[in-house]
Order: structure tokens, then C-alpha cells, then sequence
């Protein structure tokens, strides 16, 4: 089965390429709720998703560039308009672990880091998908050190990939706002009862002020009640959490794990319908754009998907057939819909914003690889490793990758199968 | 307010059927502190051996609802567990207080998780922090911690022919919670279970956070008789290597008096942990254990208030 | 042997997809199942009920809640106990003694 994929037009009338669309629902017997314009940049909406959230506890640790969601959040606790728990920890890794206290309550939980923050939350991050908490993160992306860099790239989540979460990647302020109302109301599907980051890329998007459409608090209220978790520690049922597992047991709770994150796509799928019917802005596994006649194409998440867009529409009007797909979700990885969307295309480059060191490719390379093979499907791909630590990709870049997998496409030959983007030779 | 053991409830909140040794100090420390409680509560539990033996899935020994996450970050889990009750508390759920308990050993208290310890402390989290003391990192073979005492053989502070054991005095744990400036703070001893389940329940009733750091002898890595793990709890406190005191609003109380303190000798004998120090070669370190121990009760006396 | 006559620890060695969520257990105190007894090498403790003074030391100090407590005796649970023998060192009239089994 092929989940909801959403095609975008790569040339928008006169909408920059940046600025959020409003798409008409066009559903039936749905009106789409009003909204407000504000000017947010992706923290603080992300902040003012959660608050309108009614998340019960925000278990919180600063870093750059996350930070600003934190300050925001606290303001609305300090000013009284949210009746959250929150909670300073002195940790990342505490931050983590007081969330899934949290969330074994009961409670909606929120947290939000990156980089140095998500690498020290390593091993709780595997314990909160483990014991199956619906705990939400925000992560703007941001490298690793050393050398020490506080700008964007994606190799903290993706060091952290195979944690057991579900993994979101956000394009603007817009999706990670959008994202982050989403996410709860997936984790706490009680099919899924798994934790989700929404990653958006740092200060690209964190930083960034763009223009956003909100909801109003009591419409995300109505998409989203309050939490109703299949079991909490409630000392008049007591439970057992956190169990010695030996060699007998272990194995078919790790099955089941990765049964629930498999099949929470079709969660992530419906969640993102109803928010559709509310908001019109249309969410789903993926989206492409341009690859009903695509001969070559980048498969991209985050930040560079506007980026590429505003390329595509350049070079389609000079008669190049590129097309483009943009993840939404990562993990689970949604194969299907990968497959699908590949259409026709002869040749498609990977955009890795993140090293695997030592690997042939990299992640999202390796995983594109992967199915691939498994699908006796042998089309040209190449992995473009660019962006890290904060270095911009240019639209002659993008141009170039695009180039590049054109000449692929018609000579069926990979030159170079690691391609270094944006950096000095 | 002393409890006595006939006013202690028979209700057993910890079951029998657990996989800790015969004569584990720890294990007689948590039924106590459930001994303690004064209504509904939920545990939290650092990994180590009481975690692990007690959780042996499908089996648990747990009649309160129980959580073990990781190694180093059993008071902030507390704390979550503190936060999500109380947000919830706001929207009319649970109807009722429920207490939090973090228990934790030497080393996921006085190593790896000091942090979060320190953290909670700091933050005034409404929890009781049980460190249990069995003076080294059993679950995993008996390794030095900064809780294991001057002089002790581990398997990572052997006694060899020119190093006698572990080089360095234990480190004061209550005395670094003292220093947060909480409410309630206290030693004890599974060997004194009148006074240690009283202290319990005072750090439950205290509003914020609570400290006690109890002694709980391990007959696998002190090498010492199953059967003596009570009469090694009393001689630690009996010699004053282990003197018992509370702090109570930075008021500081000794618990328990040793008008006559048993030679520190009495309490080393009888464990195998410290047998090479009876070798002539190594009289120093035994001179080095007593006068650190007298040192450390002539300090806690001055801050008591008392005399020796 | 039917299925429900089977120890808990094989009844729960389920397909991956009926164990419970997130390995949660579900039964509180289920550790009472497990015979621990025969862990017990070479003595097990007896009580001499006529000397004892009902101090209620033992029951207290048993690191195996072996040594169950009605109002006016205490008894010793063979099923769990370990045979440590802390009842018999603490008890103050000594009326705890450690037997061959
Ligand atoms: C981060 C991490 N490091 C190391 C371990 C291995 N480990 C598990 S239990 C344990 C020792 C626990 O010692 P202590 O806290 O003193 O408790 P005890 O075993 O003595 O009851 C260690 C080192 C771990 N589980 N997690
Ligand atoms: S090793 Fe020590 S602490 Fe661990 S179960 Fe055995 S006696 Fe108890
Ligand atoms: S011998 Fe040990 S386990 Fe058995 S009843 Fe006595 S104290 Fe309990």
C-alpha cells in the first residue's frame, strides 16, 4: 500500500519560494478553519505549537539554536497562559530521562535539543522508544563537534537514526509548526506509543523569520484531546516498568518495537489527512514535485527542498526535465512511497546533509541503495554530501547536482558515486 | 517520632520470589524504605543489582508501580514522574498525593548519577532520594566506587602485594546533599530499621527533596557471611566508621549515640574485603581506616553539638 | 502439564506480538511464583515457637520476606527462603536455629 505522498507545483504563481502556500482543502464538506498570519521564526513557532498543545510537562535544557523554543515556552509559563509543568534540567540526558518519567504518567511531554544535546541523550533516547513513550522532541538540527560548530547540518539525528523514534524532518517554520501539532497526535496513537522528533534545520529554519499561518488554540484543542495512554503508573494498578529482559524475552519485544514504528506511517498518513481538513496546508509521507516526467531528480528533507524548487522552476522553463522528492518522514522509512514516487526517472541524486564516516555513502544514501537492491530496480543514483556545519547550498550547486543527474540520466554513467558539495577542493 | 516495628504495616509492597543473594543488605533496604511509605508512591530505580534481580521479566517483586529507565538518571526520572503527576493533579487526575521514591546504589549515586542527583536536589523536586550503600559496584563484580571505604579489595582495586586495596577515603555523599541546603537529609543502617523506616517516612513527609543514604552490606563483594549482614550494618554505626545523624532544616542531629565505640578492628575481620589488611606490611592502612573514622565522628559530633 | 498450570516464566515466552507493550509487567508482585527455596545449600532455618518473644526482628531483617507475620506468631515460608540465616543470628532469645535439611 502507497500512503499519501503530496504534489507541489514547482512553479507557484508569484509566491516566493519560501513563503508558506495555502492550499485550499478541497475535502469534502470541509471548511478550513481561519488563521492567523503571524511573523514567527521556527523555534518560537514551534513554542507556540506546544503551547497550544496543552502539553502537560516541558522538560527543558538550552542549546543553540534550540534555545529560543525553551526561552518562548517559558515566557508563556511565566506569564500564566499555559498551565504546563515546566521543568529545568541540568542535563540533556536528565532532560530526556525526566520526560519519560513524565510520560509514563500519563502526561504529554514535550522536549526539544540538538547537537551536543541529542548526542548525550543517546542511550535515553533508545530507553523512551523502549518502554514506548509518546514523548515529542524538537530538534534543529545542528553539527557535531569537533571541531566545535553551532550551525546547521543533520548529523545529530542522523548518529541518533536508529533510536526508535519516529523521525520528521520540517522544510520552514510553517511545516515545523504544523509538524510538532502533528506529532503529538501520532505518538499518542495508541497503535503507535512511540516518541517523534520533528527536525527542522538550524537557524536556517530556527532562526529564520518567516510568515506563518496558526490555527486557533481551540482548533488544535479539537484535533487534539488530551492524552488517553494504554497504561500508566498508577499505584492502583501497579505495573513493572524497565524490566530485566534475558535471552528468552528480549527478542520479540524489539519485533514488536519495530512493528508499531513500521506500521505508525499509516498513522502518520491519517493524522496528516485531519490536519489537512483543519488547516488546508496538505501533509503527508513525502512529496515530489515535477516527477510525473522527471528524467532526473534530487531526493532531499528539510530546508533544501525550497531551495531545489526555486532551481527546478528555472531549469523547467529552460526545458530540463528535474524533479524533486522531499521527505517528510525518515524513519520509519517509507520505501513504498520512495518506490512510487521514483516514477519513470532515469537518474536520482541523494542529498546527505550528514557524514557517516567511513561508509561508502551516506545515511539517507544507504538507505535509498538499499531499496533499491531489495527491488531489483537499478537506477542511477549518486550521494551528494554538502551543508555541514553550516555552509549554504547555493542554487548554482543545486543546479549543478541537477546538471549532473541529468548527464547520468543520459549517459548511464555514475562518475563519482560520493559527490563533496560546497566544499573547498 | 520513632516507628516500632509492631506499628509497621504487614502489607509487604515487595515481594518474595526476588533473585538477590541469600543475605542481601540491599534487599532488606528497599522492603524497609516500602516500610516507610505513607500512601500511594511510585519507585524509581537506578540499574544495579536490586533493579536487576527484583525485575527478572515476566517476575517482578514490585507491588507499587516501579520504573527503571537507565543507570545514572534515577532522580530525574523522579522528577518527571514528580512534574507529570503534578500537571495532572491540575487537571483533576490522580486524586490523590503520590509519593516519590528514587532508589539508587553507591555507584549510581555517588558516580554516574551525582549529576542528576545534584540536579533534583537543586531544583527542590517533592522526592525521597534512598541511596543504597553496599560500597562498590556489585552488579557488575564488585568494582571501586567513590563510595567504596580506604583499604577495601575490589575486583578494580585489588589487593596486591605492593597496593593494599582501595587508595582513597570514601567520599561524603551526604555531606555534598547537605550543601544543596534541602530539608531533609540523613544516614542510616538496615541494622537500625526502627530509625532508618523513621527517617524514610520523615523524608516522604518533607516537602521538597529528601537524602538518605543507607548502609547496606553485601555478603558477595564484602566476602563476608550471609548471616552477618545485620551484625556488619550495626558495627559500622557501633564503631563509628559509619556514624548515623540527620539534618533536619540544617539542624543537625546525631541518631544514634556510641557512648563506647567497638574497636574498628571487630567490623574489618569479619570481612573478606579487608583481610589483607591484617598483614603486617599493611598496618598503616588499618591506621589510616581508624583515624579517618575518628576524624569523621569527632566532625559529625562538633556538628551535632556534641561531646565525645 | 496444561497452560495455565505452567510457571509464569513460560507462560509469558509469547509470539512477539502478544507480549506486552513496551515489556511492561503486568502482575505486581509476581515474583512470589518463583521458588527461591531451593536455592537453601545446607541448613534451613526452624523456630522454636515456644521461646519466641514475637520481637518481630527476624521478620523485619529477612532479606527474602520469608517470614511471614500473623498477630500472634511468625512463620518461616520454605518456598522462598534462602537460608541465610540473618533470622537465626538476630534473634535476641535465640530461638531461630539453622538446621540440616
Ligand atoms: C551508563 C552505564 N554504564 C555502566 C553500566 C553497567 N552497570 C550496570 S549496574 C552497574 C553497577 C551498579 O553499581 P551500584 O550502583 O553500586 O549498585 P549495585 O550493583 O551495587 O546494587 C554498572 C556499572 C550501565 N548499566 N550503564
Ligand atoms: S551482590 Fe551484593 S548487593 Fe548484589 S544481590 Fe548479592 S548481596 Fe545483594
Ligand atoms: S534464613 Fe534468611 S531467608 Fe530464610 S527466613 Fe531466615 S532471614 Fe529469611
Amino acid at each position: 500500500m502507497v500512503l499519501h505522498t503530496v504534489k507541489k507545483v514547482y512553479y507557484p504563481s508569484k509566491v516566493p519560494p519560501f513563503a508558506p502556500q495555502v492550499v485550499p482543502y478541497q475535502g469534502e464538506g470541509v471548511t478550513v478553519r481561519r488563521q492567523e498570519v503571524v511573523g514567527y521564526n521556527g523555534d518560537e513557532a514551534v513554542a507556540l505549537a506546544v503551547k497550544q498543545s496543552k502539553v502537560d510537562v516541558v522538560a527543558a535544557y538550552p542549546i543553540t539554536p534550540q534555545t529560543i523554543i525553551v526561552e518562548r515556552f517559558s515566557e508563556y509559563v511565566a506569564d500564566g497562559e499555559v498551565d504546563t509543568e515546566f521543568v529545568c534540567l541540568e542535563s540533556e540526558h536528565s532532560a530526556a530521562s525526566a520526560s519519560i518519567g513524565a510520560s509514563l504518567t500519563g502526561a504529554r511531554v514535550f522536549t526539544a535539543t540538538a547537537s551536543q544535546g541529542l548526542a548525550l541523550m543517546h542511550e535515553v533516547l533508545y530507553t523512551a522508544s523502549g518502554l514506548r513513550c509518546p514523548i515529542v522532541m524538537a530538534v534543529a538540527n545542528r553539527a557535531l563537534s569537533a571541531p566545535l560548530n553551532i550551525h546547521n547540518d543533520r548529523s545529530d539525528m542522523m548518529g541518533s537514526r536508529d533510536c526508535g523514534w519516529i523521525q520528521i524532518y520540517a522544510e520552514n517554520s510553517q511545516e515545523a509548526y504544523d509538524w510538532t501539532i502533528q506529532a503529538f497526535k501520532i505518538a499518542e496513537n495508541t497503535t503507535v506509543q512511540l516518541p517523534v522528533t520533528v527536525n527542522f534545520d538550524g537557524f536556517v529554519i530556527s532562526h529564520a523569520m518567516e510568515t506563518i499561518n496558526t490555527l486557533a488554540d481551540e482548533d488544535v484543542t479539537g484535533f487534539l484531546p488530551s492524552r488517553k495512554p494504554i497504561f500508566t503508573i498508577d499505584p492502583e494498578h501497579p505495573v513493572t516498568v524497565g524490566s530485566l529482559f534475558l535471552q528468552e524475552y528480549y527478542f520479540e519485544i524489539k519485533r514488536q518495537q519495530e512493528e508499531a514504528l513500521q506500521k505508525s506511517a499509516e498513522v502518520v498518513d491519517q493524522v496528516a489527512k485531519e490536519y489537512c481538513a483543519l488547516s488546508g496546508r496538505e501533509y503527508g509521507i513525502l512529496e515530489t514535485c515535477g516527477m510525473e516526467d522527471a528524467e532526473a531528480a534530487i531526493l532531499c528533507m528539510g530546508s533544501t527542498a525550497g531551495t531545489a524548487r526555486s532551481v527546478m522552476r528555472k531549469m523547467r522553463a529552460e526545458g530540463k526535465k528535474v524533479g524533486l522528492i522531499k521527505l517528510w518522514l525518515y524513519r520509519p522509512f517509507p520505501v513504498e512511497e520512495i518506490i512510487s514516487a521514483l516514477g519513470n526517472v532515469k537518474a536520482l541524486a541523494i542529498m546527505d546533509m550528514a557524514l557517516s564516516f567511513g561508509a561508502p555513502v551516506g545515511a539517507l544514501c544507504s538507505d535509498i541503495a538499499t531499496i533499491l537492491q531489495l527491488r531489483g530496480n537499478n537506477l542511477k543514483i549518486f550521494d551528494v554530501i554538502y551543508g555541514l556545519g553550516g555552509r549554504d547550498i547555493r542554487p548554482a550547486e543545486i543546479e549543478g547536482i541537477f546538471n549532473e543527474a541529468l548527464s547520468v540520466a543520459q549517459t548511464g554513467i555514475v562518475k563519482e558515486s560520493v559527490k563533496y558539495v560546497g566544499v573547498r577542493e | 517520632m520513632v516507628l516500632s516495628l509492631k506499628e509497621l504495616s504487614s502489607e509487604e509492597l515487595y515481594a518474595p520470589g526476588h533473585r538477590l543473594c541469600a543475605g542481601c543488605g540491599p534487599s532488606i533496604s528497599a522492603r524497609m524504605a516500602l516500610k516507610g511509605s505513607r500512601g500511594p508512591l511510585v519507585v524509581s530505580n537506578a540499574t544495579g543489582c536490586i533493579e536487576v534481580s527484583t525485575t527478572v521479566f515476566p517476575y517482578t517483586a514490585w507491588r507499587v508501580p516501579w520504573v527503571h529507565s537507565l543507570f545514572e538518571n534515577a532522580a530525574a526520572t523522579a522528577t518527571g514522574m514528580e512534574a507529570g503527576f503534578k500537571a495532572l493533579t491540575k487537571k483533576g487526575l490522580p486524586n490523590k498525593h503520590i509519593d516519590v521514591i528514587a532508589l539508587g546504589g553507591d555507584g549510581g549515586t555517588f558516580d554516574i548519577g551525582l549529576q542528576a542527583l545534584s540536579g533534583a536536589l537543586e531544583r527542590g523536586q517533592d522526592f525521597v532520594y534512598i541511596c543504597y550503600d553496599n560500597e562498590a559496584y556489585m552488579n557488575t563484580g564488585i568494582q571501586r566506587s567513590g563510595g567504596t571505604p580506604l583499604g577495601a579489595a575490589t575486583t578494580t582495586s585489588p589487593a596486591g602485594k605492593k597496593i593494599p586495596g582501595k587508595q582513597e577515603y570514601k567520599k561524603d555523599l551526604l555531606g555534598i546533599c547537605i550543601a544543596h541546603n534541602i530539608k531533609y537529609a540523613a544516614t542510616a543502617s538496615i541494622g537500625f530499621p526502627n530509625d532508618y523506616i523513621t527517617k524514610v517516612r520523615k523524608g516522604i513527609e518533607v516537602e521538597g527533596p529528601a537524602m538518605i543514604h543507607v548502609l547496606a552490606p553485601c555478603p558477595l563483594g564484602w566476602r563476608s557471611e550471609p548471616s552477618n549482614t545485620i551484625k556488619l550494618a550495626k558495627l559500622a554505626v557501633q564503631t563509628t566508621i559509619f556514624p548515623l545523624y540527620e539534618v533536619e532544616n540544617g539542624k543537625y542531629k546525631l541518631t544514634m549515640k556510641i557512648k563506647n565505640p567497638i574497636p574498628v578492628e571487630e567490623y574489618l575481620k569479619l570481612q573478606g574485603r579487608f583481610s589483607h589488611l591484617f598483614r603486617p606490611e599493611f598496618k598503616n592502612v588499618l591506621e589510616a581506616i581508624r583515624q579517618g573514622a575518628k576524624e569523621r565522628w569527632e566532625r559529625i559530633l562538633g556538628l551535632c553539638g556534641e561531646s565525645s | 502439564m496444561t497452560e495455565d498450570e505452567k510457571p509464569l516464566g513460560e507462560r509469558m515466552k509469547l509470539p512477539w506480538r502478544q507480549m506486552p507493550i513496551g515489556g511492561t509487567a503486568f502482575q505486581p508482585g509476581s515474583s512470589t511464583e518463583y521458588k527461591t527455596g531451593d536455592w537453601r545449600i545446607i541448613k534451613k532455618p526452624v523456630i522454636d515457637h515456644k521461646r519466641c518473644i514475637m520481637c518481630l526482628l527476624c521478620w523485619i531483617f529477612c532479606p527474602d520476606v520469608s517470614i511471614t507475620r500473623s498477630p500472634d506468631q511468625v512463620e518461616i515460608d520454605y518456598y522462598h527462603c534462602k537460608g541465610c540465616g540473618i533470622c537465626s543470628a538476630e534473634c535476641p532469645v535465640r530461638c531461630i536455629s539453622m538446621v540440616e535439611e
